[in-house]
């Protein structure tokens, strides 16, 4: 599924938060946005899904196979979410329903755009559990959230953005609120099911070594605006704008970086 | 807590009003302690339950009372009522948090639970409970709500106090050697009080209602003393004869609580960073 | 669970006594001489003295209250100081006014309060939410007496819709009228109670329409408003089912001054009427009872909020 987005602005007021931003996402390909936090990259993905806050105004085309998003009706989006955009967000706690049980929403999407009967949901959510390798898939899904570890929380996350099998995934800074080690098992999950079921995916966080493991093309936001795009091994080999120095330097310095950016 | 809250405070509409209802109230108390349009106690058997004329704006009641002047000069009970109330229920919700939150660890079990079976007399019945053996008076009505939204006021400043109590300032104090009683007055109370204050604009609005339940069901004001309650109540067993009478104490009191009520909400929103950094920061 | 049941029932328990000791320090020891206040200022030296034996105020304090609390807890209230009958029978028969009363109330308010603040929550950058909002915010600061006054005049007066006041002599033997003539009173304090749960729910929706799972299920495939009814509500009802015990105080409350606005026979007109006659016994009897459904009400919330939400329930 390919991802077209031009010229996308959004603003709140007078206040530009994104501007002008232009790019795209081929079938298959996988993005990564980065950027300081406060640059804007969280409300691209916000934007893509329609689920800006009331009081951001986006312009400029989003446009799914073709299709353009922007401006599309509550009703329509809602059947766009979920069947063929996954989304998965930061925090894995409150991203969850305190109320609801793992199963429940890991088939929710599948309750949603009527791919599953309320019984077929319960089976579905068995295999969501399994391919997201939840310990116990029979036991995980009859928890609440709050019996969960913050990674397997992730996980359930990512089980319901890919129940309904999308053609492309948004994931916002889904590794940000995990521990390192946990941090590296979400993320081969990622890298696992992306392949898996060929979905596009853009994935959006602070930090480039992440976004290594998982992406081959990078975006680097800076105060709304795109300052540099190309390949990942481009970009950590020969960064051209000082953001994205700095970037990568504060990648080279936290964490592991991949051989070839070490020179 | 400075200039700036002030501004953010008035740039509100909700605390624009509140600020100019209770300052046009403060007014009108003071000035009716020397002037009112009309003796507000004087009757006139001639001109009972007079609509609104030129004389009488208001109206009269069935004694044959000028309304306006009556309203006009209850409004010095409403205030004293109202600041005598905030300022027993600030001391009394005070001092149980301080106790509750940094008092001897014996006694914050307990302090717990007797605040929390405080909660369940309302204000209201505090005040019949303490008329039924001091008789009926404003002081009662201080009292019971002082004591009753104290409680209030104590459970929610608990966990203030006790944050701000851990916070680093607070314990490099302790740390240098100053005793709990200076802490409490010199470190603790200014930085909670953005939330005692908003909690004593409250408790002003509910001394302003218990008043007039009070006065209602016949423990509030003597009959000397101007009073909204009490007029409500002298005019409320005519109302569907003098429907119109009635209007003017029931509006008064109402503007006054909403007053204090908008005054209290635009003062939170005023002074709590979390709301005005949160409203800014939320979607990024 | 079961040792949660028995903490909180434990903790109701002690809450009562703690309410009893209160009530009996207030009544029975803050006014020095009982028998004095009991029989007013021109009671006479020997008549004095009569009430003084009667009451068993002779005997140590502590005595008196353990008498006192006994009776309670057999149900026998004690016998009226000024017309001799039995209390807890006259406090049975006002309680099925009030209890209604203060049901149908709770009733209205939670009915107007509920789907209106979820209502201007949701429409809150619009006019129609602001309007909600204001109203509420007015009603809110209105004296129960000046609403109940306002209703008479709207609804009784004008519209001759309902009956105004009293109730039926023969109290539910009719039930169709004594129904009927607590749909005033209880709409009046309703009124009043709706506009408080009304904000609670309204900043309570607010929060639940920023928080990120009902975001997240949105993106799985609903509307927002949808999402904020599936995933967002059932958290606003568990917060305002929290707020409930301290309603019942404000419901109970209000009730006092509607019996005496619409002349109800319930128990709040009692307690008046009572404390008027300086009847301490039945003042501290009433008293216990009215803060008593308080704290029981209390109580129950707090389970049914452990049994609903998942989180609680586990730590329990």
């Amino acid at each position: 599924m390919t991802l077209d987005v031009t010229e996308l602005t959004i603003r709140f007021g007078d206040r530009v938060v994104v501007d002008r931003l232009t790019f795209s996402v081929p079938d298959g390909a996988r993005l990564g946005i980065v950027g300081e936090s406060g640059s804007g990259k969280s409300l691209t993905t916000l934007a893509v899904l329609g689920l800006l806050p009331d009081r951001a105004e986006a312009t400029g085309s989003v446009r799914l196979d073709g299709e353009e998003l922007l401006g599309l009706p509550e009703r329509r989006l809602a059947r766009i979410r979920g069947r063929r955009i996954g989304a998965v967000f930061q925090d894995p706690l409150t991203s969850l329903d305190p109320l609801r049980t793992v199963g429940d929403q890991l088939a929710e999407p599948l309750r949603l755009h009527g791919l599953a009967s309320r019984r077929e949901a319960r089976a579905e959510a068995l295999r969501l559990a399994a391919l997201v390798r939840l310990p116990e898939p029979e036991q995980a899904v009859r928890l609440y959230p709050h019996q969960l570890s913050g990674g397997q929380r992730q996980r359930v996350g990512i089980g319901a953005a890919l129940a309904a099998s999308p053609g492309l995934l948004l994931a916002d800074e889904p590794t940000t609120a995990l521990d390192v080690t946990i941090q590296a098992e979400v993320l081969d999950l990622f890298d696992r099911l992306v392949a898996e079921t060929g979905a596009s995916l853009v994935f959006v966080t602070h930090d480039l070594a992440v976004l290594a493991r998982v992406c081959t093309d990078v975006l680097v936001l800076a105060d709304g605006r795109a300052v540099e795009t190309g390949s990942v091994e481009r970009l950590l080999a020969a960064p051209q704008h000082l953001v994205t120095a700095a970037l990568v330097a504060a990648a080279r310095a936290t964490s592991w970086t991949p051989a070839e950016g070490e020179a | 807590m400075s200039a700036t809250w002030l501004r953010e405070l008035l740039r509100r509409p909700a605390g624009a009003f509140g600020a100019a209802v209770l300052v046009l109230l403060v007014l009108c108390a003071l000035v009716s302690l020397v002037w009112t349009p009309q003796d507000p106690f004087a009757t006139d058997p001639f001109h009972r339950w007079q609509g609104p004329t030129a004389a009488h704006p208001f109206g009269t009641d069935g004694t044959g009372r000028d309304i306006l002047s009556y309203v006009f000069a209850g409004t010095r009970t409403t205030v004293l009522v109202a600041v005598l109330s905030a300022a027993v229920a600030a001391v009394v919700g005070v001092v149980l948090a301080a106790l509750g939150a940094l008092g001897p660890r014996r006694l914050r079990e307990p302090l717990a639970v007797l605040i929390d079976v405080l909660i369940a007399f309302p204000v209201l019945l505090i005040a019949i409970m303490l008329s039924a053996v001091l008789g009926p008076s404003l002081g009662v009505v201080v009292i019971a709500t002082g004591i009753g939204f104290g409680v209030n006021i104590a459970r929610v400043s608990r966990g203030e106090i006790r944050r701000v109590a851990r916070t680093g300032y607070v314990l490099a104090a302790r740390a240098a050697g100053l005793g709990p009683v200076r802490t409490l007055t010199d470190h603790v109370l200014p930085n909670t009080a953005p939330v005692l204050i908003v909690q004593l604009s409250l408790s002003a609005a509910v001394a302003v209602l218990a008043e007039a339940g009070l006065s209602f069901l016949g423990y509030g004001a003597p009959p000397s003393t101007p009073s909204w309650g009490r007029l409500l109540n002298d005019l409320q067993d005519y109302v569907t004869l003098y429907p119109l009478t009635v209007i003017w104490p029931g509006l008064a009191i109402t503007v006054t609580v909403l007053a204090f009520n908008l005054f209290g909400d635009a003062l939170r929103e005023a002074t709590d960073p979390r709301l005005v950094r949160s409203r800014s920061e939320r979607t990024r | 669970m079961l040792r949660f049941l028995a903490t909180r029932v434990a903790l109701l328990l002690l809450g009562l006594l703690v309410a009893a000791v209160l009530i009996f320090a207030v009544l029975r020891v803050l006014p020095g001489d009982v028998a004095q206040v009991v029989g007013g200022t021109q009671a006479s030296a020997a008549q004095v003295a009569r009430i003084r034996s009667e009451l068993g105020l002779d005997r140590p304090v502590v005595l008196q209250f353990l008498d006192w609390i006994g009776g309670v807890a057999r149900l026998d209230l004690g016998r009226s100081l000024v017309t001799g009958s039995p209390v807890a029978a006259e406090l049975g028969q006002k309680l099925e006014v009030t209890l209604p009363l203060a049901g149908l109330s709770l009733l209205f308010g939670l009915g107007l309060g509920l789907p209106l603040g979820v209502l201007s929550a949701v429409l809150h950058r619009r006019a129609g939410g602001f309007l909600i909002a204001a109203a509420a915010q007015l009603l809110a600061a209105v004296p129960v007496v000046f609403a109940g006054v306002l209703l008479i005049l709207l609804l009784g007066s004008w519209l001759h819709l309902l009956p105004v006041q009293g109730f039926p002599l023969d109290g539910w033997r009719q039930p169709g009228r004594a129904f009927a003539s607590l749909i005033l009173p209880a709409l009046t304090i309703g009124v009043v109670e709706g506009a408080v749960v009304l904000r609670f729910t309204r900043s309570a929706t607010l929060e639940a329409l920023g928080q990120d799972h009902v975001r997240a299920a949105a993106a799985r495939g609903m509307t927002l408003n949808r999402a904020l009814v599936v995933h967002g509500l059932p958290g606003v009802l568990l917060s305002v089912v929290s707020v409930i015990g301290l309603e019942i105080a404000a419901l109970l409350v209000g009730a006092v001054v509607v019996e005496q606005l619409f002349q109800l026979p319930g128990v709040g007109r009692m307690l008046v009427a009572d404390v008027g006659n300086r009847d301490l016994v039945k003042v501290q009897s009433e008293l216990l009872v009215l803060t008593g459904l308080i704290l029981v009400v209390g109580a129950v919330v707090d389970v049914v909020h452990r049994l609903v939400d998942p989180r609680e329930r586990e730590a329990a």
